[in-house]
């Protein structure tokens, strides 16, 4: 992979421009002051990722020294295809979910003002993650965002958010450490931390292999693959709504995104010889369980939070066909039509939930005809996350199939398509009972319509998504080739 | 930019533009609806008769739009395509017509026509895919539009019965989508190609190019309601006669045959398909569910249920024709297409006008009902006669050619089967006919409501039946004309056995 030396400063201002937002809102926290914040920031950073994303689709891959010291001292940003495409998605879901939290915190000063400060932050660690080039600025902000995400999710307040904000911290907290374990052992070994100069010198002895394990597990812990999902139906049901959207469909790529980036980059085969086969039956079973714990679930939150766990497996996927460059496009198009998908099924459900004043799958049998375009985004975004045509999870899966066949492991293809099914089993009741007649319509509050938008524009992008394929995916041509 | 090449998208986008609009216009709007969806049926038809004048004169409309690296969708407008195509947008435009008069006055109507244009978008998808990939993304996408107009009414049962529409469907999606995978993998293509692309493959696949076959045709087979796989189109009967007449005739059973023929001739090829054994299986499995569907037809005492079974017994005649794999047997497949098509969707718009007018859904309710509905009598019992396989109609030039063509081919037993199933079309349809006209009406009709003043009952309702009805006798009188069916199927198997 060629990779250049820029001084142009497009991925340091993706992360300086949610700072800059964060203190603007918490200094001046009025309602024109966030909005004239917004119409700035927002701007801004798409003008930034474009820039960024011509430079990385002429060269392939772009590094920036911040304050002119290279590694291992100074701190790296470094930016490739699959770079891109997460900052893409995270700022897309974040504006979508920055729209509709404007119309959902609306009234309620004291969580307003508490909000839109974190959100930021969180919205920064999520572009440093996706920006860093070295293992220890890796864990740094993936610690920003927990932060950010730990106070966002008890921000509802209650008992049952505080208590699975409190879990949550704690699963990460451990998974930070041995993370942070793994990360001293191989710079006890090898003395660096850059994961291009990382990638060219580990070699498969006994600390490196342990550091591996170190590393992996504890973020596995943060992306909750199944054994370790415990935590996240609870977390990302309980949290306020647009909090719920971007942890599902940001904050556990974060985590998965390193796994994938030291896999790809760091670690070769001969140190981890049956790791990936053992993550792919792992991911295997987080399919078929959290599927099948979301046929079971009588709340619409927690029926779409078990739906992530379902749809992480798919990411997981990947390893044991690491060889195939399909795999590859598959995995990472699963992540960016998950978040999109699910982003916008988490915001129609707030709409749902809202209309009704009640969250139990069996009383939107009441919902009469008010909210057509939140229930067109949930069952747009189910279509993606059904892995049916013409959405963007339809590609992902199409490619993670070809992948299998191809490399003779046709077991994985059984499992995507017994996947796709069972998100069918637990998504079409919910519109089932969206058209069903009731005997007593309930009266429905009003949602505001930029939250309806919100959902729907998310769910029609994971649709564009799917047709369009050709433009993100040729980002990788020159980023793999 | 050489227009003929964006004709395909024209077409697709002639519905789908229409349902957008109507998803965005409000519910009240009903006449502004109306105006837009009929329009859109008459530029479709347009459209789709200059497609076919170029089509004829061997002008080629091919459109690519790369998706993956190696994956494009493709839209391509061949003989057999056009023949779908041209069947789809004169029902939709008589359906539309049709569905205007029966849901007067009901609540939703925005929903079921928006939805209605998105199915005809994706049946038109089908009809032009030129590859497996896009024939698979149109063929999911009807899947998943159907599904409202099967629920429509919302009720308890209608909500059954579109769980079991889905899980029988969404199955069958994914065995041919890893049968199509499969396939891609193996060859790199999966472009339709004239005789088939898979006849000059090396040696030594056999067997998987078989367990493909196999995975295609069945995931095929529960569109096409092929026994065992058929369970769900009896019980889709709930939806709105429309729906019915709509998914015997264009949408989704003749989407799993209109597959069925482009495995077997454009993606297999016939002699290859042959030499492999595949066909002989197929064969028989259409012969036993002709058999069976009319079989069991016989006992339903539900109008729709019967017409039901009887659709399942119809449609296995193309798969059977195009099994049979010789040139005339597949004339006389492909031609069905079209002649089921236009049967079936007679008798499903009598059964709605029969429910709308008198609100009768038994056979045992029928008696005497010639008098008060003559001109839909009339319609249906062409319609019955044609689907028994009386001349002139339509239905025995199908049954001609699959005679023939068995002959022709040496396979004799058909024969036995084609006889076999003619009785049986006989015992369930004269009965029909008999109480219609013959039996005096006992008692009131059940639930007599006042459509039409002018006509026997509602015209949006009656012109639909009369005209598609004119069509079952005109295509079998006129089909040695050159713009019959028949013909259109010769030039198909022609350029496809060429």
């Amino acid at each position: 992979m060629q990779e250049i030396i820029t001084t142009a400063p497009w991925g340091a201002l993706m992360v300086v421009i949610p700072l800059a937002a964060a203190a603007a809102s918490y200094l001046f926290p009025w309602r024109s002051a966030l909005m004239a914040a917004s119409a700035i920031a927002f701007p801004a950073a798409f003008y930034s990722l474009a820039l960024l994303a011509r430079d990385v689709w002429v060269s392939g891959a772009v590094r920036y020294r911040i304050g002119g010291w290279g590694s291992p001292l100074g701190i790296d940003l470094f930016a490739d295809g699959l770079s891109i495409l997460m900052l893409f998605m995270t700022i897309v879901v974040v504006m979508a979910a920055s729209i509709y939290s404007s119309f959902y915190f609306s009234g309620d000063v004291e969580r307003k003002r508490s909000f839109w400060p974190l959100w930021m932050f969180l919205w920064a660690g999520l572009n440093g993650v996706f920006l860093s080039g070295d293992v220890f600025n890796l864990y740094v902000t993936l610690e920003v965002m927990v932060i950010a995400s730990v106070a966002l999710i008890s921000l509802k307040g209650g008992r049952e958010a505080l208590l699975s904000g409190m879990r949550y911290f704690l699963v990460s907290v451990l998974g930070s450490l041995s993370y942070l374990m793994g990360v001293a052992m191989l710079y006890g070994s090898y003395g660096i931390l850059d994961i291009g100069a990382l990638g060219r010198t580990i070699g498969p002895d006994p600390a490196a292999q342990i550091a591996i394990v170190l590393i992996v597990t504890g973020l596995l812990a943060k992306t909750a693959l199944f054994p370790l999902h415990f935590w996240l139906p609870k977390a990302h049901a309980s949290a306020p709504v647009p909090v719920s959207a971007a942890l599902s469909a940001l904050v556990v790529k974060a985590p998965f995104y390193i796994i994938l980036r030291l896999w790809t980059d760091v670690f070769s085969h001969d140190i981890i010889s049956h790791a990936g086969l053992m993550l792919g039956v792992l991911g295997s079973v987080a399919i078929i369980w959290g599927g099948v714990m979301a046929l079971r679930q009588t709340r619409l939150k927690m029926l779409v939070a078990y739906s992530t766990v379902s749809q992480i497996g798919y990411l997981f996927l990947f390893f044991p066909m690491a060889g195939s460059s399909d795999a590859f496009l598959g995995c990472v198009y699963q992540a960016l039509s998950h978040g999109l998908a699910k982003a916008s099924m988490f915001l129609a459900a707030g709409n749902l939930i809202k209309a009704l004043g009640s969250d139990l799958i069996e009383d939107l049998r009441g919902l009469r005809q008010r909210l057509n375009i939140s229930t067109f985004a949930f069952g747009l975004a189910g279509i993606s996350l059904m892995g049916l045509p013409p959405g963007a999870g339809f590609i992902a899966k199409w490619q993670l199939l070809k992948a299998s066949i191809e490399t003779g492991q046709w077991w994985w293809a059984i499992i995507i398509v017994a996947g796709g099914l069972l998100a069918a089993g637990y998504l079409f009741p919910v519109l089932r009972n969206i058209i069903s007649q009731s005997q007593d319509p309930v009266e429905c509050a009003k949602v505001p319509f930029g939250m309806e938008a919100a959902a729907i524009v998310l769910a029609v992008l994971s649709l564009v998504l799917g047709i369009a394929a050709a433009v993100p995916l040729s980002l990788f041509r020159t980023a793999l080739l | 930019m050489n227009i003929d090449n964006w004709m395909p998208v024209f077409v697709i986008l002639s519905s789908l533009v229409p349902a957008i609009i109507i998803f965005l216009l409000n519910e009240r709007q009903n006449i502004l609806r109306t105006i837009i969806n009929m329009s859109a049926a008459f530029i479709k038809i347009a459209l789709v008769g200059m497609m076919t004048w170029g089509v004829f004169h061997e002008r080629n409309y091919i459109m690519h739009f790369p998706v993956v690296p190696g994956i494009e969708i493709i839209f391509r407008a061949d003989a057999l395509a056009m023949f779908f195509l041209i069947l789809s947008a004169g029902l939709w435009l008589l359906t539309t017509a049709y569905a205007v008069g029966y849901l007067e006055g009901s609540p939703n109507r925005r929903r079921f026509f928006g939805f209605f244009s998105l199915c005809v978008t994706s049946t038109m998808g089908i009809s032009l895919a030129g590859n497996l990939f896009t024939f698979f993304i149109f063929y999911e996408m009807l899947t998943l539009t159907t599904y409202p107009l099967v629920v429509h009414r919302g009720t308890q049962k209608s909500l059954e019965a579109g769980s079991t529409y889905l899980r029988y469907t969404l199955s069958g999606g994914a065995v041919l989508l890893i049968g199509i995978v499969w396939l891609h993998v193996q060859t790199g293509t999966l472009e339709f190609t004239q005789g088939g692309y898979l006849n000059h493959a090396a040696g030594g696949h056999a067997v998987t190019l078989t367990i493909i076959f196999a995975l295609l045709i069945i995931g095929l087979a529960v569109k096409t309601a092929i026994i065992p796989l058929h369970g769900w189109l009896p019980a889709a009967m709930v939806a709105p006669a429309p729906v019915s007449a709509l998914l015997h005739a264009v949408a989704v059973v003749k989407a799993g045959a209109f597959g069925i023929v482009r495995v077997v001739n454009n993606v297999y090829g016939v002699e290859f398909a042959a030499t492999l054994g595949v066909t002989m299986p197929l064969a028989f499995v259409a012969s036993a569910t002709i058999i069976y569907g009319s079989f069991k037809a016989l006992f339903q005492d539900d109008l729709k249920k019967r017409l039901a079974y009887s659709t399942i017994s119809q449609v296995s005649y193309i798969v059977l024709g195009v099994a049979i794999a010789g040139p005339l047997s597949t004339i006389g497949g492909i031609t069905h297409i079209v002649h089921q098509g236009i049967m079936k969707i007679t008798l499903f718009f009598c059964a709605g006008v029969l429910a709308e007018t008198l609100g009768i859904h038994r056979i045992s309710e029928m008696r005497g009902v010639g008098r008060r509905l003559p001109m839909t009598m009339a319609a249906f019992t062409i319609a019955a006669l044609g689907m028994i396989g009386v001349p002139p109609t339509v239905g025995f030039i199908t049954k001609w050619y699959l005679g023939i063509g068995a002959i022709d081919a040496g396979q004799t037993w058909v024969l036995a089967v084609l006889g076999m199933s003619t009785l049986l079309n006989a015992a369930y349809f004269l009965p029909i006919i008999n109480s219609a006209w013959f039996i005096k009406q006992s008692g009131d009709w059940p639930e007599e409501k006042k459509r039409g003043r002018f006509f026997e009952t509602d015209p949006w309702l009656l012109f639909p039946v009369l005209i598609i009805a004119c069509f079952t006798i005109l295509a079998g009188i006129l089909a040695g004309e050159f713009f019959s069916p028949l013909e259109w199927a010769k030039l198909i198997t022609e350029r496809e056995y060429r």
